[in-house]
């Protein structure tokens, strides 16, 4: 027990449990769902080029993949940074979805981020995130408090996983622990405030976990995702534990191509690049707990097809996403392809909409977490009946 | 000292200083409403900065000198000493202003209009839209707080105007014929869509894709001279270029533009800015930030009304804030942000950090580096965005670190008092008096709930 779980057993008193060692048996409770949210929208048509539609080398212009290396099927091609997803995708492990959007038809990033979060139909009154609802239907959740089962690897937690279900969140710091007998301190001082005190309380049982040898110090500079790499690998030891949680939520900025794009190489590539570094890093940190996780990746919305004035694009509508992981039912591209023709495009310059991305979330949720349908088509995606869930995303074991 | 002085100071200001409670005296919103009054001279800390022009033409240089000798790091080491040297020099100003209603209104403005200092360009620039567009213009209206700054180099360069052309300008006709290449000229939304739904009429004020699409035509050709690596006196200047410029008048939200140069894209903008939308916009903005995450509607409506009066006469929009009796119920309604927290820390400790490092090292500890927002929409102004129990953890790691450097040099009882006076709890005065150490003192006093909320 290291020193800040001494504390908490310590001064919390009724928390001496709080992490207990469940023996657990390979059952859906060790189901691990690690989600993935890649701020300023990401151009699905630069990660997975639709190389096979006759009209996407016309359409993207300077920004098209014409001869790509990893070829998916005779459509679709994985963008060539991007080469351990397509060493999972070859070994039928990640799904990638295109096309796919939120419910969110304008192109605010902040308010297309706070859409693709709430999992509600519409903006309006949305307090909470689909994730934090989830929660309560998650069978680790029968045995353990739902802080001890869900984690944001972020210093503050995202709308997604805020609610009313109390969560943990964690990130990399570079300062040194206060004393414990000063934290004991400020933990009494807390007592009779319930907002410090939960957070506190929460994390001082991260921190535990993450341990002394994680004192990650955020990457290198050379890193375009700013330390993501670190990020997941943290995430992979906190949910590899036996009594870790089984949840993760890890966010990401730097995919706002307005400029300078880039195609087989540039900023774009860079930044796939360490985007797919960083997923294998999630993958060996989870060790013999990757046959266990589904890790989902997606982003707020995509990008106009045509190149913009700078080389860059703007803000559009459909994109793709991924599904990768040990139970995935992979080796496909799951799309009902809208085409990139004139009279094919939402509004004549984004990728068309077709697959709901609650579909997506509903079918790993409900055959992954085993999360009830009634739950989530009442409590985790309310008004959701017109996006079915995907059947058959998940391996029956 | 009142209870009224004590939101004055910690609500409306950046935390009390020690002997501020007792100097603001019995009317604590005259002493607020003084200092938002009239236009000021930009204060000294600040008013000795490199200028945007400077900024632009250094980044430029080292752009430059990168190209033709392979000179790596030189100009960016450079331009990130000034951008440490502004940040210095911000928060000098931050801990010792008297004037610091006036100053979070400076802040909460920037933040307002963010550029961020994570895209290379901006690094330099980001403090010189602060000083020169943001400063000069909280005593007059808003039409020109926001002309100033969306004329300012680090906006334009921030969300990509330079290049953005007009398709059948004259630049974009020319090209075409003369070079044979795979890439059109052609416009970049980016500018066009993010005053629309960040700076005047909010997400929800009515406007359309096509009216994005044609402000940003309207708006082609305003830019910054010197953009595309041209040496000149005038480099890192607004500059229109009629020549980049989208020819022909442009229906935007219903009003015709007939084509004027210059005038077009200045004409909407002064439209957005009297647009009922963007009153309500920015009520809203400011009610949240001074009063509560949930702005009650009564302040908003008040501050909307106050707005469409005065056509937008900022002082006016700002003495309202303090004539909100919704912001005098309690002392405790707001969460501080990383940034108010370090803010205060610092007035309450009267501690002025004398190495630039040290000034910018918390900021950055604690999630918040000054001027990287890291998007256009600005630092959140609702606690759910900084309030993670990791987050708490780490304001207690620096607290801890603070009460080591500064536990043997003060009384945090008196010091508590002094910025906090009845607000400081029973309870956390005890624990205070109790404390091993005056840096276990120190910690417990930053740590505590009343000194985390405002």
């Amino acid at each position: 027990m290291n020193r800040r779980a001494f504390v908490i057993s310590s001064v919390l008193g009724g928390v001496a449990t709080l992490l207990p060692r469940i023996p657990f048996a390979s059952t859906r409770a060790d189901a691990r769902l690690v989600l993935v949210i890649l701020r300023g929208a990401l151009d699905g048509l630069a990660a997975v080029p639709a190389y096979g539609d006759g009209n996407y080398a016309g359409k993207r212009g300077a920004l098209a993949i014409t001869a790509p290396t990893q070829k998916l099927d005779g459509m679709f091609a994985l963008h060539p940074s991007m080469v351990n997803l397509y060493q999972r995708y070859r070994e039928k492990g990640l799904i990638v979805f295109h096309a796919v959007a939120s419910p969110y038809r304008e192109r605010s990033h902040f308010d297309g981020q706070d859409l693709l979060e709430s999992g509600t139909a519409e903006l309006k009154g949305a307090r909470d995130g689909w994730l934090n609802r989830a929660l309560a239907g998650v069978p680790a959740a029968q045995k353990r408090t739902t802080d001890q089962i869900a984690v944001a690897l972020a210093q503050n937690v995202p709308l997604v996983l805020r609610g009313n279900a109390a969560v943990n969140s964690w990130a990399p710091s570079r300062l040194p622990d206060a004393d414990a007998d000063t934290l004991e301190r400020i933990a009494d001082l807390y007592s009779t405030d319930e907002y410090f005190a939960t957070r506190l309380q929460s994390a001082l049982a991260a921190d535990g976990i993450a341990g002394e040898s994680m004192a990650v110090t955020g990457g290198g500079k050379r890193d375009p995702l700013n330390g993501f790499n670190a990020v997941t690998s943290a995430a992979g030891k906190f949910l590899a534990a036996a009594d870790g949680p089984r949840i993760a939520v890890i966010e990401v900025g730097g995919w706002d191509t307005h400029a300078n794009q880039g195609a087989e190489q540039g900023q774009l590539a860079n930044r796939l690049r360490s985007l797919d570094q960083g997923l294998e890093t999630l993958r060996s940190s989870l060790g013999a707990a990757w046959k266990d996780t589904a890790v989902l990746v997606v982003t707020e919305f995509g990008r106009t097809v045509a190149v913009n004035g700078t080389r860059g694009t703007d803000h559009g509508t459909a994109t793709c996403a991924f599904l990768a992981g040990g139970p995935i039912a992979g080796g496909r591209v799951i799309t009902d392809w809208p085409g990139l023709g004139n009279g094919d495009l939402y509004q004549q310059r984004d990728l068309k909409p077709t697959l709901d991305l609650r579909s997506v979330f509903k079918g790993v949720l409900g055959a992954h977490l085993r999360i009830s349908d009634g739950v989530l088509e009442t409590k985790v995606f309310p008004d959701s009946r017109s996006a079915t869930a995907l059947d058959g995303l998940v391996r029956q074991s | 000292m009142t209870l009224d002085a004590i939101i004055a100071a910690n609500r409306f200001g950046l935390g009390a200083r020690p002997g501020e409670l007792t100097g603001i005296g019995s009317d604590a919103r005259n002493w607020l409403i003084r200092q938002v009054e009239d236009t000021r001279p930009v204060p000294r800390e600040v008013a000795e900065l490199p200028s945007s022009a400077t900024a632009f033409q250094t980044f430029a240089k080292a752009l430059r000198e990168r190209r033709q000798q392979g000179e790596k790091d030189g100009g960016r080491r450079q331009i990130g000493l000034m951008y440490r040297d502004q940040v210095a020099a911000r928060y000098r100003l931050a801990i010792r202003t008297e004037e610091p209603f006036r100053e979070r209104l400076v802040h909460f403005w920037t933040n307002h209009f963010a550029v961020s200092a994570d895209k290379a360009q901006v690094v330099g620039l980001a403090a010189t839209l602060e000083n020169e567009a943001i400063r000069p213009n909280l005593g007059g209206r808003f039409v020109d707080l926001l002309l100033a700054v969306e004329a300012h180099p680090a906006m334009i360069l921030y969300l990509d105007n330079q290049a953005s052309i007009g398709p059948n300008s004259p630049l974009a006709q020319r090209t075409s014929r003369r070079v044979k290449s795979d890439r059109k000229l052609d416009i970049n939304e980016n500018l066009a869509r993010e005053i629309l739904e960040l700076h005047t009429l909010g997400v929800n004020g009515g406007y359309t894709q096509a009216d994005v699409t044609t402000f940003a035509r309207a708006l082609t050709g305003w830019s910054v001279a010197g953009a595309r690596g041209k040496e000149s006196e005038q480099a890192g200047q607004f500059q229109f270029r009629q020549m980049a410029h989208e020819p022909g008048a442009k229906t935007i939200l219903g009003k015709r533009y007939s084509e004027d140069g210059l005038a077009q894209p200045r004409a909407v903008l002064k439209d957005l800015a009297d647009h009922p939308a963007t009153a309500k916009h920015l009520a809203t903005k400011l009610t949240r930030h001074f009063i509560a995450d949930e702005p009650p509607e009564s302040a908003v409506a008040r501050l909307t009304k106050v707005f469409r009066d005065t056509d937008g006469d900022l002082p006016s929009l700002h003495r309202a804030l303090v004539e909100s009796p919704e912001a005098w119920e309690r002392t405790t309604a707001k969460f501080k942000t990383p940034h108010d927290f370090v803010v205060s820390t610092f007035r309450m400790l009267d501690f002025v950090p004398t190495l630039p490092e040290q000034m910018l090292a918390p900021f950055q500890l604690l999630g918040q580096r000054p001027y990287t927002p890291g998007s256009p929409a600005g630092w959140p102004d609702t606690a759910s965005q900084w309030d993670g129990p990791d987050a708490l953890l780490k304001r207690i790691e620096w607290s801890s670190a603070v009460g080591k450097r500064m536990g043997s040099k003060l009384q945090p009882l008196d010091a508590g008092g002094a910025s906090l006076g009845s607000a400081l709890a029973e309870r956390t005065r005890v624990a205070i008096a109790r404390a091993e150490s005056g840096a276990q003192g120190v910690t417990l006093l930053l740590a505590s709930p009343e000194f985390q909320r405002r």
